[in-house]
C-alpha cells in the first residue's frame, strides 16, 4: 500500500463500501444503481470476484468500467457490455424473470421491514419534499434473488412509518413476499455507515448484526427511529483489509 | 416514408399544443434539440411523457409547457433532484401540473403494449406499493394458471420524438448503444420524429444496430449534436459536467430562466 492510502483513517463511507462488496464473493450477476451500489460492485470486481456480471438499468449487461460511472447509461458501460438490450426487454426477461442473484438498492426512507420509500416525503399529494419515485426498485425488489439495501444510518432515513411505500421489503412481515407472490428473498441486508442489518430469520424485522469499528449499539440506536433489535451475539465488521482499501482508493481516484 | 425535413419544420407539422408527447431516450440519445425546439415554437398545454424525465422535461417543465406529466424516475442520474420538477410538485411553480407515476417496469411495458396495438400490458409488480393508490394499475387472473398479475394501460403519444445516430435519404434509421424505449415509442405513437446526428447515403451495419424502417416514422430531421448534454454513442460525449451544473443552476427560478432564454429560447434551431 502506498504510504498516502496508509497515512489516511479508514472512513466510515469505505468501511460501508467495502463490507457491501464482500457481499458479492459468490454472486454471478448483481444489479446496480449509480454511486456507492456501483463503487461496490466494481471494487468486488477488482477484488473478490473478477467473473461477476455488473447488470446495469440502462440496459448493459457485463459491463466491465474503469471508471466509476456518473450515470446508469454512461458510454463506457455501453462500451464494455457483453450484451445491450432495450429497457423493456431489462425488465422482462432479465429482471423480470428473476435472472439476476443480488440488486443493491438505496432509499430516502426505510422501515423495520426494510420497505423503501423514493417517492415523497410529506403527503402525496402536497408533498414536503418530493423525490425522484420509483424507478425500477419495486420490481428489482419482487424479482431478484435478494436485495442489499445501502442506506445512510439516520432517523430521517430509518422511520417508524414511511411516508410513502414504493417498494416491498418484507411488508408486515414474514409471509408478506409469499401473499405478494414475489419470487425473490428479498432485503437480506441493510449496510449502512454503522453496521449491518439483517432480517430476522422467523419475522423478517430488521435486526442489528454486525457494527462497524469504533461504533456501539447506542450509537445505531440513536440513529434509528424505531426500537432496534439487536442480535444476541453482535459481530464488529472486519476492517478494510490492504488490498480493499487500496483497490477502493484508486478506483476512486481514476 | 419519412419525409426527410428540418427540425423546425418537422416540429411545426408533428405538435400542436395540448398533444401528448413522448421524448425518448434513456440516458442516452436523449433529443435536446428537438425538445429546445418545442419550446421556441411555443407549444403548451403539453402531456410530456418520458421514463427519466431528466433534464429535458426539467426544462420543458420550468418554462410552462406541460400541463401533465407521465414518468418513472424523475431525479438528475448520478446527481440528485431535478430541481424544477421539484418546485412544480413541490410549490406549483411556474403552475400547477398533473402528474400519473410508474414504475419503470409498468412504463417499459406500457409502451409495448402500444406499440403492439394492445389495449394493456400484463405484468408482475406494483402489488403491496403505495403506487398502486396512486396510477392506474390493475389486478388480472391468469385465465391459464390462476395467478395473479397487473395489467398497465397501453401508453400511446400523439407524438413520439426520438434521436438517432443516422438515417439514410429515405429515413431508415440506425441507433445502436444503449437502446431504451426508442423503438417501442415510436411505433406506439400516431406521429413520430427521429432526429439524427448525421444523413448517410447507406446506412453501414452496426453490432446491436437497431434499425426502424423509415415507412413507419413521420419525420426525420438532421441535427448534429441533438442530444447535447446527453451523448450520441460513437459521435459524442455525455457532458457529465453539464449535468452537475445543472444541479446549481437550476436551483434558482431566475438564473433557470434567464439561462433558458440565452441557451434555449433566443437562439435558432440546430440545422436549420
Amino acid at each position: 500500500m502506498s504510504v498516502e492510502a496508509q497515512s489516511r483513517e479508514v472512513t466510515a463511507a469505505e468501511t460501508q463500501t467495502v463490507a457491501a462488496a464482500r457481499r458479492l464473493r459468490d454472486a454471478q450477476t448483481v444489479f446496480i444503481g449509480v454511486g456507492r451500489p456501483s463503487t461496490a460492485a466494481i471494487l468486488a470486481r477488482m477484488v473478490h470476484n473478477p467473473d461477476l456480471v455488473l447488470v446495469y438499468e440502462s440496459g448493459t449487461i457485463g459491463a466491465k468500467p474503469f471508471h466509476i460511472p456518473l450515470s446508469i447509461g454512461d458510454g463506457e458501460l455501453a462500451e464494455t457490455a457483453d450484451a445491450i438490450v432495450s429497457v423493456t426487454e431489462m425488465f422482462n426477461y432479465w429482471i423480470g424473470a428473476g435472472r439476476i442473484d443480488v440488486a443493491f438498492l438505496g432509499a430516502a426512507q426505510i422501515d423495520r421491514y426494510a420497505n423503501l420509500n423514493t417517492t415523497v416525503i410529506g403527503d402525496y399529494a402536497q408533498p414536503k419534499t418530493r423525490l425522484p419515485g420509483a424507478g425500477g426498485a419495486p420490481e428489482i425488489a419482487s424479482s431478484c434473488g435478494e436485495v442489499i439495501v445501502i442506506a445512510p444510518h439516520s432517523p430521517r432515513t430509518f422511520v417508524e412509518h414511511l411516508d410513502f411505500r414504493t417498494t416491498v421489503g418484507h411488508g408486515e412481515g414474514n409471509g408478506t413476499r409469499g401473499r405478494c407472490g414475489f419470487t425473490g428473498k428479498g432485503p437480506t441486508a441493510v449496510i449502512t455507515d454503522l453496521g449491518t442489518l439483517e432480517p430476522d430469520p422467523d419475522t423478517k424485522e430488521l435486526t442489528l448484526v454486525q457494527l462497524h469499528l469504533g461504533v456501539d449499539v447506542d450509537e445505531v440506536q440513536e440513529k434509528t427511529g424505531w426500537r432496534l433489535k439487536v442480535a444476541d451475539q453482535i459481530r464488529h465488521t472486519e476492517p478494510p483489509n490492504e488490498r480493499e482499501l487500496e483497490a477502493l482508493r484508486e478506483l476512486q481516484s481514476r | 416514408m419519412a419525409e426527410v425535413t428540418s427540425l423546425s419544420e418537422a416540429v411545426a407539422a408533428l405538435v400542436d399544443d395540448g398533444d401528448s408527447v413522448a421524448l425518448e431516450g434513456f440516458t442516452h440519445l436523449i433529443p435536446f434539440a428537438a425538445g429546445h425546439e418545442l419550446l421556441r415554437q411555443g407549444r403548451r398545454e403539453l402531456e410530456l411523457i418520458r421514463m427519466t424525465p431528466d433534464l429535458l422535461y426539467d426544462q420543458m417543465i420550468g418554462v410552462g409547457s406541460a400541463r401533465k406529466l407521465v414518468f418513472s424516475y424523475g431525479g438528475n442520474p448520478g446527481v440528485g433532484s431535478l430541481h424544477r420538477f421539484r418546485d412544480v410538485i413541490e410549490n406549483h411553480w411556474p403552475h400547477e401540473i398533473e402528474i400519473e407515476e410508474h414504475s419503470h417496469a409498468g412504463m417499459a411495458n406500457r409502451y409495448a403494449a402500444g406499440a403492439s396495438n394492445m389495449p394493456c400490458a400484463v405484468m408482475r409488480g406494483y402489488v403491496g406499493t403505495d403506487l398502486v393508490a396512486h396510477t392506474r394499475v390493475a389486478g388480472i387472473t391468469c385465465p391459464f394458471t390462476g395467478e395473479q398479475l397487473v395489467a398497465v394501460p397501453a401508453l400511446n403519444p400523439d407524438v413520439s420524438i426520438i434521436h438517432a445516430q443516422e438515417a439514410d435519404r429515405d429515413g431508415n434509421v440506425q441507433l445502436w448503444g444503449i437502446p431504451g424505449v426508442q423503438k417501442e415509442a415510436v411505433l406506439a405513437a400516431s406521429r413520430s420524429l427521429v432526429t439524427v446526428e448525421r444523413i448517410v447515403d447507406e446506412l453501414e451495419p452496426k453490432p446491436g444496430g437497431v434499425i426502424i424502417p423509415g415507412w413507419v416514422i413521420s419525420y426525420v430531421a438532421e441535427a448534429p449534436g441533438g442530444s447535447r448534454p446527453s451523448y450520441s454513442l460513437g459521435i459524442t460525449e455525455r457532458d457529465n459536467d453539464f449535468y452537475r451544473f445543472w444541479d446549481k443552476l437550476s436551483r434558482d427560478r431566475d438564473e433557470f430562466t434567464a439561462w433558458m432564454r440565452e441557451h434555449v429560447l433566443d437562439r435558432e434551431a440546430v440545422g436549420s
